[in-house]
């Protein structure tokens, strides 16, 4: 997984609620065999016509979005299906952070299995950065060590996460490897199981 | 007094599963993994790029069901057109083998769609945690069993050491009182409660269906219940299994056996939430008061019953919420104040993890029963698993709906996703008994509108969105 611990860039505003990881990523993308080449999959209904033609109005579309790093968005960010792609198609295509007032749950984990930082912050900071995303400077500044967000013109605005999550996104640490040290706990919690649920066995 | 409180069935099952615990984060042990092929292949590949292994295979199982097409399964992935999909299907067929996982591939009559297949096999037991890479995992609570949808990298943590990494959440308890009206079933009382709660109102939750109505309910309208509280944020729903429960499971494939039946249901009984166990939330709801549902726009918390109007835009508190509702009015071709019946359907779909299961089959069957397919609308019947359509077929009821006019198709995810080639054109809507009306969800730009099988039949012969009690 991909550190995360500073993040200067671009901020492209996606004032939506509700944004469902099948906007995020649709369908037709799911087939993959592999984890990489989704950022052409991103946002694909929004971003395309039917004839597959850029549609110049989307925010990601805009010359002075292309490069985003951030995105903020509405309430309830990627909510809906459970799938990955979402947090590999939305890193593929550059957004390390996302900024919202709500994430959905599954969604929320799966970020933190990637190095893709979604932050919480108040309903009136994120319409703060919309505003100001919208303007002239769209860069903003994102410390995950300091646990902040930098606004164009200057403003910090603090934002609150797990202290575990955290460690581990800044060392970009693989959670599997972490848990096989647990290896000898999770045979014994089998053994004991074994013996108190012996219905679970054999199944 | 008790020095503790009681403990919630929530409560009950993540204590019996914690292997471990640090600073507020649990090693959960997991007891059961369904996999499917559109969210396994990159953790079997990280699994391999890491030599390691799967832990326990006999606690997997895997189906086909996301990208199968619903035809001509008996001839396995050569009926799928769609080059990548047979990849992916392929790909899943060779990890099982290499790892020793049982698999129902397509044309085993036991394959199906996952959360029809997991609990219909009875490897679905109460008190159990069940995960797979999908969201609608949430369905076999339905059993007391604590059950979520993940993401692949976890679906490659819990190959690797079976157990997930996980936060306790909030309990937060449902409950449906009273005797629901007739034509009223599980799929009205989801609908009504993600209208209700919203679709971020159960974030950070798991929730316990309780009271009268949900007794009430079969375990296939336990399931769909269940089903859907994903759709109202919460990654897990539950019911506390009872006698309906274990007559459901008594003599499944993989239910346990003699004595092994009797100690688990001994088990089984202590499941259930202590009388003074403390929920963070809780809400009541009136069976009686709660109407057929259907959805208006493109989240599944625009829900209204099928006696009211289209809402506008102006009605909703927030600038994000005002600015959601106007685009999905645009994208669904609605009015404000428009009665949600003069919605005229293209396409019907009955199927989906939500209601494909024998008793939705035979509530559509019910319905549809001495009708026709109105004219110029395309109503296709999905079962949720080889088993539900050959039962189906025992009972009559492809019959029933093949002389009516409706499509009888093989199993698999269909048209709730279209994945495979069941998909709607731009602009064609849907009376659909899936769980999802996003924006593009059944087909790039077409209309989803949620119902029960009762409520998608009652369109199909009529076709419009209709109360399916004037055809009662």
């Amino acid at each position: 997984m991909e550190a995360f611990t500073r993040l200067d860039a671009a901020a492209a505003p996606l004032p939506l609620a509700n944004i469902d990881t099948d906007q995020i990523i649709p369908k037709q993308f799911l087939k993959t065999v592999e984890r990489a080449g989704l950022a052409k999959g991103l946002f694909y209904e929004y971003r395309f016509d039917e004839q597959g033609r850029e549609i110049p109005d989307f925010v990601l579309n805009q010359p002075a979005y292309k490069g985003a790093g951030v995105l903020i968005a509405g309430d309830n960010f990627g909510c809906g299906s459970s799938r990955e792609h979402a947090p590999w198609a939305l890193m593929d295509f550059g957004i390390r952070c996302v900024i919202s007032t709500s994430f959905a749950d599954i969604f929320y984990n799966n970020c933190f299995q990637n190095g893709l930082l979604p932050v919480v912050l108040k309903a009136d900071e994120v319409r703060q950065l919309m505003d100001e995303a919208r303007g002239g400077n769209h860069v903003v500044s994102v410390d995950l060590e300091a646990q902040t967000v930098t606004s164009p013109s200057g403003a910090v605005f603090r934002f609150e996460i797990d202290p575990k999550r955290k460690a581990k996104m800044l060392k970009g640490l693989d959670a599997i490897g972490e848990t096989l040290e647990a290896a000898p706990a999770i045979d014994t919690y089998e053994m004991k199981r074994a013996l108190s649920q012996p219905w679970l066995e054999g199944a | 007094m008790r020095a503790m409180p009681g403990k919630t069935l929530y409560d009950k099952i993540w204590d019996a599963h914690v292997v471990d615990e640090q600073d507020g984060e649990a090693i959960l042990y997991i007891d059961l993994h369904l996999i499917h092929e559109v969210t396994t292949p990159q953790a079997f590949a990280g699994l391999r790029a890491n030599r390691r292994g799967v832990r326990r295979p006999d606690r997997t199982l895997a189906v086909a069901d996301h990208n199968v097409p619903t035809e001509d399964q008996d001839l396995g992935v050569d009926a799928v057109q769609d080059e990548e999909a047979r990849l992916q299907l392929q790909t899943l067929g060779k990890n099982v083998a290499e790892y020793g996982i049982e698999y129902f591939p397509m044309g085993d009559v036991r394959n199906g769609i996952v959360h029809v297949v997991g609990p219909e096999q009875g490897r679905t037991q109460p008190g159990m945690t069940i995960v797979c890479g999908d969201s609608h995992t949430s369905t076999h609570g339905a059993f007391g069993a604590l059950a979520h949808g993940i993401g692949t990298s976890e679906v490659e943590h819990v190959l690797a050491t079976q157990t997930l990494r996980q936060k306790k959440a909030k309990n937060f308890r449902v409950r449906i009182e009273g005797e629901p009206a007739p034509g009223v079933g599980a799929k009205d009382f989801a609908l009504a409660v993600i209208g209700v709660i919203g679709t971020a109102g159960g974030t950070g939750y798991v929730i316990e269906y309780a009271g009268s109505a949900v007794r009430g309910l079969s375990m296939e309208g336990r399931m769909t219940l269940c089903n859907l509280t994903i759709e109202g944020g919460a990654r897990a729903g539950l019911v506390a299994p009872d006698e309906t429960t274990f007559d459901y499971l008594r003599g499944r494939p993989s239910a346990p056996k003699g004595g092994g039946w009797e100690m688990a249901v001994g088990y089984w009984k202590t499941l259930f939430s202590d009388d003074d166990a403390v929920f963070d939330r809780e809400i009541v709801l009136d069976a009686a008061q709660i109407a057929p549902s259907v959805t208006w726009g493109t989240s599944p918390e625009d829900v209204i019953p099928v006696t009211g109007t289209v809402p506008a835009p102006d009605s909703f508190a927030t600038p994000d919420k005002r600015a959601s509702a106007a685009r999905a009015l645009d994208y669904m071709g609605l009015a404000a104040g428009q009665p949600i019946t003069e919605a005229k359907v293209d396409v019907v779909f009955i199927g989906s993890c939500t209601n494909s299961r024998i008793e939705d089959m035979r509530a559509a069957a019910k319905v549809v029963e001495g009708r026709r397919v109105a004219d110029g609308v395309r109503a296709m019947v999905v079962p949720g698993s080889g088993l539900v359509r050959a039962q189906a077929e025992e009972e009559g009821l492809d019959e029933v709906f093949k002389a009516a006019g409706f499509e009888w198709r093989e199993p698999g995810c269909s048209m709730c996703l279209g994945m495979n080639p069941d998909r709607l054109t731009p602009g064609q809507r849907c009376a659909s008994t899936s769980n999802r009306n996003f924006e593009g969800r059944q087909g790039r730009g077409g209309r989803t509108h949620l119902m029960s099988p009762a409520m998608a039949a009652a369109a199909a012969v009529t076709g419009h969105i209709v109360d399916v009690r004037e055809l009662l």
